[in-house]
């Protein structure tokens, strides 16, 4: 029997009754990678002997009764999340030979929990980005169709969790990072409410926005995921205090008496293709057959939300990518003596091209004159697009939209086309602006066999209300038992 | 919206970067373009709104006056691109 295609539910079932060990599926995944790795290009860097070794502390662990539902699971990880002793790029020049001196909050938790660190996942640089094509390093294809790209940023996460590259991954999502790939890849996707997963050792993109969240085959290995790396974390300023519930317990309870609101301004933007739009709709008859009731709800200024989002973000961009100065850590151009010089050179040869060009416009937003007129604005903006959800949230529990406006793209097809990249994000960065939950799980395909996902948004913390519609959903229907063949 | 090759290159100094000169045509258009469609916020009444810089209220979080474990010199420095007996070494900054 081959042990990569199992779920982390699956695996940990056999690994409880000892069937299987780690070390075995360890391996049987780590061939998976070797085999498929130079087709896929989902992982910058494959920690095949640490892997192999964790495998082994966690089949004593197991041994000794010492189990948890991640314990022995091989997990792979974006690699902006910082692992100690195993190099962390961003996907960038500039962090290409950076390995931390400590892990991040959530890696320590996983290592806690006995699961296994397979490697480091490509992404686009510094998570900026919707097609992964922005990694310095290489680009991933998508499993499903190898001309087309998995999403972004969050690409190589999507695109290892769907061919079974890994059991599961952990992503980040700034403005829809995490679910846009899983939609574009047919895998589960979620991004937390922000703050309920400590940023600590997450390099910065956009502080204000940015949440780590798990990629997985299923809805229940999502939630196994969380129940470890949720929670307070002193280390993190920004983590909330809020008490973490087992995402499990209420998976099985059915739909009846939930509300599921349809936001109007969704359905006539202008580039949503008929297959998404047919998908989402045929989603929306499926949840009135579980039980729930779903109603037209109003957004009313979705229409700035791009525009509110690509001024924050890359202002925080700016900010939080000037600490690349070639001196602490990172690349440095050698050849200049000169102080100033040296910083322009190294920041130049290092940061790739969108990389710069974010720079460039957050700069530009923060400048003395603009700040009033750009960053103010969007965040007043913002506030607006928050009291939409808060009223939102009066009428139903939960929302349901599009995750993208199309599936998959073709690898190039927007690369020199800033702005249409940045309009994708249409559906998903409204969740980061106003920081509530969204996931993103399977709920159809297009005519030419591509996945498609639908999203679900609940309120602050509701990520429970979340998984329990999301698992509902996935039990009805069968998209997410599909798999590619690669 | 028109953003000149001055205004680019003004801006990429203020965030300490160095552009070639084709880089600077490119980044006009596609700045422009964004700084366009970024226009869109004026259309929103944003009269008495409240700017929000986060979307879950948190107001002092302090911590306990506490010592705890940290990061020693040794790998604080492991990273550096240039170091020497515990400091980390820039380009030499006054002139003699």
């Amino acid at each position: 029997m081959s042990l990569y295609p199992l779920s982390i539910y699956e695996a940990g079932k056999l690994l409880q009754k000892k069937e299987i060990s780690s070390q075995e599926l360890t391996r049987s995944v780590l061939n998976r990678i070797f085999a498929l790795e130079e087709r896929v290009g989902s992982y910058i860097t494959i920690a095949e002997e640490k892997a192999l070794e964790q495998a082994k502390q966690a089949d004593y662990r197991i041994a000794k009764g010492e189990i948890t539902p991640l314990t022995g699971i091989p997990i792979a990880v974006k690699d902006l999340i910082c692992t100690q002793g195993i190099r962390t790029t961003c996907a960038s020049r500039i962090l290409e030979d950076f390995v931390p001196p400590y892990d991040a909050t959530v890696i320590r938790k996983l290592k806690e929990a006995g699961a296994v660190i397979l490697g480091k996942l490509n992404m686009d640089e510094f998570a900026m980005g919707s097609s992964t094509e922005y990694s310095a390093f290489k680009i991933t294809r998508n499993p499903w169709d190898l001309s087309r790209t998995p999403g972004g940023s969050s690409g190589g996460a999507a695109a290892a969790v769907c061919a079974d590259m890994c059991l599961g991954a952990l992503g980040s999502d700034t403005g829809g990072s995490i679910r846009q790939p899983a939609s574009h890849c047919g895998a589960v996707g979620m991004k937390p409410t922000y703050g309920r997963v400590s940023r600590f050792g997450l390099v910065a993109f956009a502080s204000s926005l940015d949440q780590i969240g798990p990629i997985t085959k299923c809805v229940r290995d999502n939630a196994l995921l969380m129940n470890e790396i949720a929670g307070h974390d002193p280390s993190d300023s920004t983590s909330a205090f809020e008490d973490v519930p087992d995402f499990c317990r209420t998976l099985d309870s059915g739909l009846n008496g939930i509300v599921f609101g349809v936001p109007k301004e969704y359905q006539f933007l202008e580039g949503l293709d008929p297959d998404v739009s047919d998908a989402v709709a045929k989603a929306i008859r499926t949840i009135e057959s579980l039980g729930a009731r779903c109603i037209e709800i109003s957004l009313p200024h979705t229409a700035y939300a791009v525009a509110a989002y690509y001024v924050i973000a890359p202002s925080e961009a700016s900010s939080n990518l000037a600490r690349y100065d070639g001196v602490k850590y990172g690349l440095r151009d050698r050849d200049e003596t000169d102080l100033r010089l040296m910083y322009n050179r190294t920041r130049s040869k290092g940061f790739g091209v969108e990389v710069q060009r974010r720079i460039i416009i957050g700069t530009y937003c923060l400048s003395a004159g603009y700040y009033d007129a750009f960053y103010k604005k969007a965040s007043q903006v913002r506030t607006l697009i928050a009291d939409d959800f808060k009223r939102a949230f009066e009428r139903c529990h939960v929302i349901l939209s599009p995750v993208a406006p199309t599936p998959a793209f073709r690898i190039g097809e927007k690369a020199e086309d800033p702005l249409t990249m940045y309009l994708s994000d249409v559906f998903t960065l409204s969740a980061n602006l106003a920081g509530i939950p969204g996931i993103s799980i399977p709920c159809g395909f297009s005519r030419e066999g591509l996945p498609i996902g639908v999203q679900l948004m609940g309120n602050h913390f509701q990520e429970e209300l979340l998984y329990r519609a999301a698992h509902q959903f996935e039990t009805a229907t069968e998209f997410h038992l599909k798999k590619p063949e690669i | 919206m028109n953003i000149t090759e001055e205004e680019v290159l003004r801006v990429a100094d203020l965030a300490r970067l160095e552009l070639k000169k084709d880089a600077v045509l490119r980044l006009c258009r596609q700045i422009g373009e964004v700084l366009g469609y970024i226009e869109l916020l004026n259309q929103a009444d944003t009269t008495q709104v409240l700017p929000t810089s986060h979307a879950i209220v948190l107001t002092n979080v302090l911590r306990e006056d506490k010592v705890g474990t940290h990061l020693n010199r040794e790998l604080a420095l492991s990273n550096a691109p240039e170091k020497d007996e515990g400091n980390f070494i820039v380009p030499k900054i006054i002139k003699t």
